[in-house]
């Protein structure tokens, strides 16, 4: 049994559903890249799983435990984070006060949380009063996927963490979040940035009209003609 | 030069403070919840008149009679907030905040029906002003000035040093976000209830010490209440302050006679001058000064 399972998972904004069943697995230490065009589903599906987007039907199970339409601020004490793809610090809040977020639900957790992001992002350590809104983007996401990673969650959810990154960047939050999954943590990201993002993961799921198109590992993908042409431009 | 700060600067002070306390309350439940709260004003009044009602009733100082105040604020804020905002989370800011404008007419209509139409004053003793090298000060002025100081100071404390004062701040930021870091969002917006309805049951009864009470006392000041929580940016509790502060000088000053003895404004204007401030702040730089969230 996979350590996250949605199955036919039926849902979205009011009436209009954005999802279909769609079918997932994702297990700790593991890389699963969802890819997709616009519109397939992809960040609907993340905010879903996460609580705050509505399911209709189908299930979503972590750690064999049912949590379809669980609060989304009881998500994280079970052990599942999530890094939304735009607006994912606190702008107004200092880098520190960021990262004192992610423990919220457990404060006393702070100081082993902040040690294990610094030695992950070391580059925030002379930033820990500026506020994150003055941050560069990259930054950001360090900051945003750092918070996400202080109650040392069992899965983390990444919502295209290179999205309006430079290649530099890009290249480095992929060797943390190959860092993330190596330490046992599952790691679930949606990428635009579609093909180093399936170099580095275990499984792939192609998303198109809210239901699953294909799932193989990522090398399999990236081979796969249909695939190539229709999502990974060419 | 004494008479400007005798006459203008000093009251204009501790308007300001005034405004500062109503405004502080507005900012913040606009940044935990989106909306314009229209029952601000009443809430300051129901203070007020609660206050009023302990002094006299149990004998002991106006000053003492501010925890009854909050007794009576605290409590309406929230059983609006369950019976009439709760519901509405989801809706438009304009639903809630004709629904606010509802609990206003609801209050008012309370304090009328307990204590009727007459405006009245506290019972306060007579005291003569101090006066140093000609500057008059009346003790319940530098009260109201201090008081204001640590409402401010105690505010800033909770925002900026606990847990609960950051995730309002973080709620402010982004409610989503938030509630993704496991934050308890019904929790905040309790927290947030309490510390508005506290701030405002204070500059109720700071307003009565400074005029005097009547049921359409709170309303009268809304206005220049969401003035200033506009000039300072909306949803900042620091610029909301600093934009009550500006407001009541602005407002006292309007009238000082700067033409030959003439006032500048006459004072029947005075309350335009919030007016005029909103217009300006809105055409000019609609963020406020410390970059609000709209």
């Amino acid at each position: 049994m996979a350590l996250l399972e949605v199955r036919g998972l039926t849902g979205g904004y009011g009436e209009t559903d954005i999802l279909n069943g769609v079918d997932l697995d994702a297990d700790t230490g593991e890389v699963v890249v969802i890819v997709g065009a616009n519109g397939a589903g992809k960040s609907t599906l993340m905010k879903a799983i996460a609580g705050l987007v509505r399911i209709r039907a189908g299930h979503v199970r972590f750690a064999g435990e049912e949590i379809a339409n669980a609060p989304a601020e009881s998500m994280v004490l079970r052990g599942l984070a999530y890094v939304p793809q735009e607006r994912n610090v606190f702008p107004s809040l200092t880098v520190e006060e960021n990262l004192a977020m992610g423990v919220y639900a457990q404060p006393k957790r702070f100081r082993e949380g902040k040690e294990r992001a610094l030695a992950l992002f070391p580059d925030l350590a002379a930033r820990l009063a500026t506020p994150a809104g003055r941050l560069s983007g990259g930054q950001r996401q360090m900051v945003a996927i750092a918070r996400a990673l202080m109650l040392e969650p069992r899965l983390i959810m990444l919502d295209e963490p290179t999205a309006g990154l430079s290649p530099k960047f890009c290249s480095a939050i992929f060797a943390r979040v190959q860092k993330i999954a190596q330490a046992g943590i599952g790691v679930l990201m949606v990428e635009q940035n579609a093909r180093p993002a399936l170099a580095i993961a275990d499984r792939g799921v192609v998303l198109a009209m809210g239901r699953n198109r294909a799932t193989a590992p990522g090398s399999a993908l990236l081979t796969n003609p249909d695939i190539g042409r229709l999502f990974l431009g060419g | 030069m004494l008479e400007f700060v005798n006459f203008y600067l000093i009251p204009g002070l501790v308007l300001g403070a005034i405004y500062a306390l109503s405004a502080t309350g507005l900012s913040l439940i606009y940044g935990v919840m989106r909306f314009a709260h229209f029952a601000h004003g009443d809430l300051m009044a129901l203070g007020a008149y609660v206050a009023l009602a302990a002094s006299t009733g149990l004998g002991i100082s106006v000053w003492a009679s501010i925890p009854f105040a909050a007794a009576a604020t605290v409590p309406a804020a929230l059983v609006a907030d369950a019976l009439f905002y709760a519901r509405l989370r989801r809706s438009l800011p304009a639903v809630l905040l004709i629904s606010s404008f509802g609990v206003a007419l609801m209050l008012r209509a309370l304090i009328y029906l307990l204590f009727g139409p007459t405006p009245v004053t506290f019972p306060l003793p007579i005291v003569p002003p101090l006066v140093f090298e000609g500057i008059r000060l009346q003790p319940r002025h530098i009260w109201i000035i201090l008081g204001a100081g640590v409402c401010a100071l105690m505010l800033h404390v909770i925002l900026s040093r606990t847990r609960a004062g950051r995730a309002m701040r973080a709620m402010s930021d982004d409610p989503d976000l938030a509630r993704i870091s496991g934050v308890a969002t019904a929790a905040v917006i309790r927290l947030t209830w309490v510390i508005a309805a506290v701030l405002v049951a204070v500059a109720g009864v700071f307003l009565g010490l400074d005029t005097q009470l009547q049921p359409v006392m709170g309303f009268n000041v809304l206005l220049a209440s969401f003035a200033s929580a506009i000039l300072g940016g909306i949803g900042r509790p620091w610029g909301a302050a600093f934009g009550g502060v500006i407001l009541g000088l602005a407002e006292e000053c309007s009238t000082f006679p700067l033409r030959d003895g003439a006032p500048l404004l006459e004072p029947t204007y005075k309350s335009a001058v919030a007016f005029v401030v909103l217009i300006v702040t809105l055409l000019v730089r609609p963020q406020g000064l410390f970059r609000g969230m709209i």
